[in-house]
């Protein structure tokens, strides 16, 4: 079975972090990473930009962009993609071509800002 | 982690709502000061037994609140005392219950607020961003002393003096109309630039100090982008601010000499501050609603992703600030503007753009820097000295003199044309 692990922490606490903290931080993570790594268990590793980086599309036959996160808490997350495209405005059409096929609910962008595309076998 | 630093990051972090949440309350900073300074020596006294509360910024309210508002009665100051439903016994109140109390809607105008106040049109510049080091960042007056290269006592009375200033001014606590909460905005906005500036340009400190002082205004502008979301101008800052930061590392060699842009080594670039940043300025410009940071942080962006000097877009920065010149029109914009001409164009038409902004900006260290390289790029040795000299008497720091200093060694040791000044 695979299995996703989400990462949640407030973002003012993160962002309250020196970049010296926050690369010790991310050291210790990369330990835990690299023996996962080594035994093949180890799948895409995303890292996300803050979430004023976001940008939001509503779910519907004509979806509304918004600037910032999906903030509603009664939505839980489903699933995610990781799509490579060149500008914003692109990953907005991918996200607008998804948010017409479903029924409710919204699909937020959020830039990467670090993939480590390892596969687990 | 260990408890205490994930403490002090849980302090940090919620400062400014508690603060925030505490003037509205009692309308005096002192009495908000004092009962969040109290609120966290109880945190670090009761989270380390009884764990982490999972709101701290609530926690910390709730327990400031009320040890104001006892100290108020027991004080019995003459000052009106809060309002009824603030004193009321609250025994009972978990702490569950008074997140879900706390007025959301209040959140976003309280910080607003605690920022606005430091903003004061009566205080100078750098007494503004001490009192937002003070008051919204939490960092010790000795710190802010060190920032400043003044001594402890100095920055102590500096600080007192703003306070007591702020205090006698009439700040509206109401939550703001859609005007005055703009107008905010654009005040706080211009002080964090400001506290940037503070630690970008090498005005004293040592660089940790610098780093620190660059780091906050980060982290206050991130704050404010979370709390506006859809600001194009706060986007823009943010990713100035982010774009300018992620070049930290390469704009002073190890005699902290200023490295020009064009010289410096684009490995030490930060890429992930520099990919952050260029996310931000492509969402808030897609907006169509430019604004000066708007247009200064898509001017970095063109810069950092150039891979190497020669790679970089003039074009599009001559463009750039065609579009900030009509925005913000002001001679130091066309300095800047006369570096893109210089290289698309040649020295010869960028100096004839510059000439006529002499009078204007006769005490300008970069108008002097500017001219004096493009003379020398002409071969007016001369008048490049001349100019050079200039500068070096205008230079607000060592570095800036020392970096000029470099330019009239190389003018004396070759005549060679050399590339631009520039700010780094």
């Amino acid at each position: 079975m695979l299995y996703s692990i989400l990462c949640y922490e407030s973002e003012a606490a993160r962002a309250a972090r020196s970049q010296q903290e926050d690369d010790a931080l991310m050291s210790r993570l990369a330990v835990v990473q690299q023996r996962l790594a080594a035994q093949g268990r180890l799948g895409p590793v995303a890292r996300l930009m803050p979430t004023t980086a976001a940008t939001t599309v509503m779910a519907g036959t004509r979806p509304v962009v918004l600037d910032g996160p999906f903030a509603e808490t009664k939505e839980q997350l489903f699933g995610f993609y990781v799509v490579d495209c060149a500008t914003l405005e692109e990953a907005i059409e991918v996200a607008r071509e998804l948010a017409r096929e479903k029924p409710a609910g919204a699909l937020e962008i959020r830039p990467i800002a670090r993939f480590s595309p390892m596969s687990a076998t | 982690m260990t408890d205490l630093a994930w403490i002090n990051t849980a302090l940090t972090s919620s400062r400014a709502q508690v603060l925030g949440a505490l003037l509205r309350y009692f309308r005096n900073l002192d009495t908000a000061e004092d009962a969040f300074q109290e609120a966290c020596l109880r945190a670090l006294k009761s989270w380390p037994l009884n764990g982490p509360p999972r709101d701290p910024a609530a926690w910390l309210i709730f327990v400031a609140r009320n040890f104001a508002v006892d100290e108020l009665r027991r004080r019995k100051k003459q000052e009106p005392l809060p309002p009824e439903d603030l004193v009321a016994d609250s025994d009972d109140d978990t702490q569950a219950a008074l997140a879900e109390r706390l007025d959301a809607s209040h959140y976003r105008d309280d910080i607003l607020r605690l920022l606005f106040i430091c903003c004061h049109p009566d205080l100078p510049v750098t007494q503004q961003i001490a009192l937002a080091l003070r008051i919204v960042s939490g960092l010790t007056v000795k710190e802010i002393a060190r920032a400043f290269l003044v001594t402890e006592s100095a920055m102590e009375q500096r600080i007192t003096r703003a306070k007591s200033r702020i205090a006698a001014a009439e700040v509206a606590f109401d939550a703001p109309g859609a005007v005055e909460r703009a107008a905010r905005l654009a005040a706080v906005a211009a002080m964090i630039y400001l506290l940037f500036n503070e630690g970008y340009s090498a005005s004293g400190g040592t660089v940790h100090v610098r780093v620190q002082l660059c780091e906050e205004a980060i982290r206050l502008a991130r704050m404010l982008l979370r709390l506006f979301p859809a600001e194009t101008e706060i986007m823009g800052l943010t990713a100035l601010l982010l774009l300018q930061h992620a070049r930290a590392a390469a704009r002073l060699d190890a005699e902290n000499n200023i490295v020009l842009l064009e010289d410096q080594d684009r490995r030490l670039w930060n890429r992930e501050l520099i990919a952050e940043g260029s996310a931000l300025v492509e969402k808030a410009l897609r907006h169509q609603h430019p604004g000066p940071y708007q247009v200064q942080a898509a001017i970095a962006a063109v810069h950092a992703q150039a891979a190497a000097p020669a790679d970089t877009d003039w074009a599009e920065i001559d463009r750039l600030y065609e579009i900030l010149e009509a925005l913000q029109p002001s001679p130091v914009v066309t300095l800047n503007r006369a570096v893109a001409i210089a290289k698309l164009r040649g020295p010869a038409q960028a100096l004839s753009m510059i000439e006529p902004l002499a009078a204007r900006l006769g005490g300008y260290f970069h108008f002097f820097g500017l001219k004096g390289a493009l003379l020398m790029q002409l071969g007016r040795a001369d008048e490049a000295r001349a100019a050079f000299d200039h500068a070096i008497a205008l230079a607000d720091t060592a570095a800036e003199a020392a970096h000029i200093r470099l330019h009239l060694d190389r003018l004396v040791q070759d005549s060679a044309p050399r590339d631009g000044m520039r700010a780094s």
